[in-house]
């Protein structure tokens, strides 16, 4: 068996595992947390692929989110269209604000700090906008019903919310690995290593950093509809909270970027940091304090996230036990 | 026929509502802008030297806002005179922070800074939140309620003191940057790195010490900011985008295109206010922000991205 089979024999093993999770953790508060850590790797994931894998680091991912959230709310709330319906139209939003984003700010050469900060001016506009027309409710929020069904994406259980997320993270988990083993993955990460050259090759990077802005933004918009339903209510705080936007690019980043599984494992890590900071001390503030701290670290220590950190040990283990054997896996992965 | 009439009647009289208003609001803008200039001061000094965002920008100013109310209260110390002891604080704080922190845990990469700097704001704002709590905080001194009559208007006493003030740290700083030879230096190591390095120039310390003439711009502001603002852990996100939006508007690393950049950013954010009302009006700032990076990346004033 190739290593490409053990690979998939792991992948099918851990998805199985956390499809049963849900049979022997009778906790509904494990479930929940669970669920968080799903919802916040999907998120993440997200944010990889323009960030990760295209090197566009984006400060106002949560735009879409937002802008994902309102559109089925307000489809729901106005007209009652049931958000299975409405997940779409809020992909379809999300994807439709990612052009618009992307095409304004990549036409124009904005990368680096630029870019970021262009992402969290935008993320700040529809903040103030949705603040400040009706049909979002402004600064009161939409509230939603709660009337579980499958038509309204509401579950009675907390396990319906964690099997919902849990697809999600699947999805999020498959879109990365064909970005992985696509040509159009290859040629976002030669933008990210070196866009001149990639340009030179005969990229089309205008249109390969759209298009991946535009997934960023369609996976964003659904986040924001699995949101709203879970929770109930929405308003632009919440929306476009800036929060949510670095917490997207700090579990990437503590992860590893342009990774797999780099969001899910940093997703894993910071959630049960979170929870322990909470345990010590509940305090407001204290787990983003640690956050802090822990973001500065990766970036100075661990540049490649934790994934990157188990590599490079698993690489110096098995150089020395089995020398040449892994070293077209290893040319791959480096 | 009668519903437009009536409508129209409405909207003329809001605007000339608005427009004898408007000469109020210019002037309450230049006031605020004065201070939104020595913030962007700060950062665009910070950018035109150690060509870096400091991300950090807002919760620092946040800080020294925090600085100026505790000496306020627990030492009863006026906020214009704790001028004197905040910023050269901040001069220090900024100092060691690049010298010992930010620069050498960067190792020179641009995104790793904005990345780092954004880490500190996380830990700065939070840190404020646990010990301080989220409560607004404000001051009020014996000649908060004094004012100027213009005629059409009145104008505070805090407001016009701060706005003189900041006119005068902006005037000091200048003349550090032109007179001085430190000011000599860091011009130098902006132009040329490697030039400067050869002639002698420490250029880490340089760098540390324009990180902490930027934060001390923050450190005087903050002081001015604080009679005619609140402060809560959370002040520093209001001024992130602004003070970004200056200097992006003025040129990254232009000093006059931050003065005027504030200017225009405080006139925009008041007539805004006025126009479109309180929650509409602060679309002005990103909409500017947007626009000039979109169509004017350079800005008014710089040179290059």
């Amino acid at each position: 068996m190739g290593a490409l089979g053990k690979n998939i024999l792991l992948l099918a093993g851990g998805a199985a595992l956390l499809m049963a999770a849900p049979a022997f953790i009778t906790s509904k508060f494990y479930i929940d947390v669970l669920t968080l850590i799903f919802f916040t790797a999907y998120l993440g994931q997200s944010w990889n692929i323009l960030g990760g894998y295209a090197g566009q680091f984006s400060f106002g991912g949560v735009m879409f989110f937002g802008t994902g959230a309102y559109a089925s709310s307000v489809l729901l709330t106005s007209f009652g269209i049931p958000p299975v319906m409405g997940i779409f139209v809020a992909i379809f939003a999300g994807a439709v604000l990612g052009f618009i984003v992307g095409f304004m700010s990549f036409r124009s050469g904005l990368k680096g700090s630029y870019f970021a900060l262009i992402t969290l001016a935008f993320a700040e506009l529809l903040r103030v906008l949705a603040n400040s027309v009706e049909f979002t409710g402004g600064g009161v929020g939409l509230f939603l019903t709660y009337a579980p069904g499958l038509s309204n994406l509401q579950f009675s259980t907390p396990t319906g919310f964690y099997y919902f997320a849990l697809l999600l993270m699947f999805i999020s988990i498959a879109i990365a690995l064909w970005l992985e083993r696509s040509r159009f993955g290859a040629q976002l990460v030669a933008i990210r290593e070196n866009e001149d050259a990639a340009e030179a090759l005969g990229i089309d990077t205008l249109r390969c950093k759209i298009y991946a802005i535009m997934i960023m933004g369609a996976m964003g918009g659904a986040a924001g509809t699995f949101y709203a339903q879970k929770y109930l209510y929405l308003d632009p705080p919440i929306a476009y909270s800036i929060h949510l936007s670095v917490e997207m690019l700090l579990v990437t980043i503590v992860g590893g970027m342009g990774t797999v599984f780099g969001p899910l494992i940093g997703a894993f890590v910071l959630h049960i940091v979170n929870e322990v900071a909470r345990h010590f001390i509940d305090t407001p503030g204290l787990s983003l304090i640690v956050y802090g701290f822990i973001l500065i670290l990766i970036i100075s220590y661990l540049p490649n996230g934790l994934i990157g950190m188990f590599r490079r040990r698993m690489k110096q283990s098995e150089a020395t036990a089995l020398d040449k054997i892994t070293s077209d896996k290893g040319g791959r992965d480096a | 026929m009668d519903v437009p009439a009536s409508l129209c009647k409405t909207i003329s009289f809001m605007l000339s509502l608005s427009l004898t208003m408007l000469p109020a609001a210019i002037i309450n803008g230049l006031m605020y802008g004065a201070i939104y200039a020595l913030v962007a001061l700060g950062l665009t000094l910070i950018y035109g030297v150690l060509h870096i965002i400091n991300f950090a920008h807002g919760a620092m100013l946040m800080l020294s806002l925090y600085a100026a109310f505790f000496l306020f209260q627990l030492a009863n110390i006026d906020p214009y005179l704790s001028i004197a002891i905040v910023t050269p604080a901040a001069f220090v704080f900024g100092y060691f922070i690049y010298r010992y922190g930010i620069g050498v845990l960067s190792k020179g990469k641009d995104q790793n800074i904005l990345l780092i700097t954004l880490g500190l704001s996380i830990i700065i704002e939070n840190s404020a939140l646990f010990f301080f709590s989220g409560d607004q905080q404000t001051v009020s001194l014996s000649y908060s309620f004094e004012a100027f009559d213009l005629g059409f208007m009145y104008l505070s006493y805090p407001k016009v003191i701060s706005f003189c003030a900041a006119l005068v740290m902006c005037a000091l700083l200048w003349a550090v940057m032109s007179l001085t030879d430190m000011g000599r230096a860091i011009r130098a190591v902006a132009k040329e790195r490697q030039g400067a390095r050869l002639v002698g120039i420490n250029v880490e310390h340089i760098f540390a010490v324009t990180f902490g003439i930027g934060i001390a711009c923050l450190g005087a502001a903050g002081c001015m900011m604080l009679p005619i603002f609140y402060v809560d852990p959370y002040t520093g996100n209001i001024f992130v985008l602004v003070a970004f939006t200056i200097v992006v508007l003025g040129g990254m690393g232009s000093i006059i295109g931050a003065l005027l950049g504030g200017f225009i950013i405080g006139i925009t954010e008041s007539v805004g206010g006025l126009l479109l009302g309180e929650s509409l009006g602060q679309i002005g700032i990103s909409l500017i922000f947007i626009l000039i990076l979109i169509f004017k990346p350079t800005g008014l004033f710089g040179s290059k991205v």
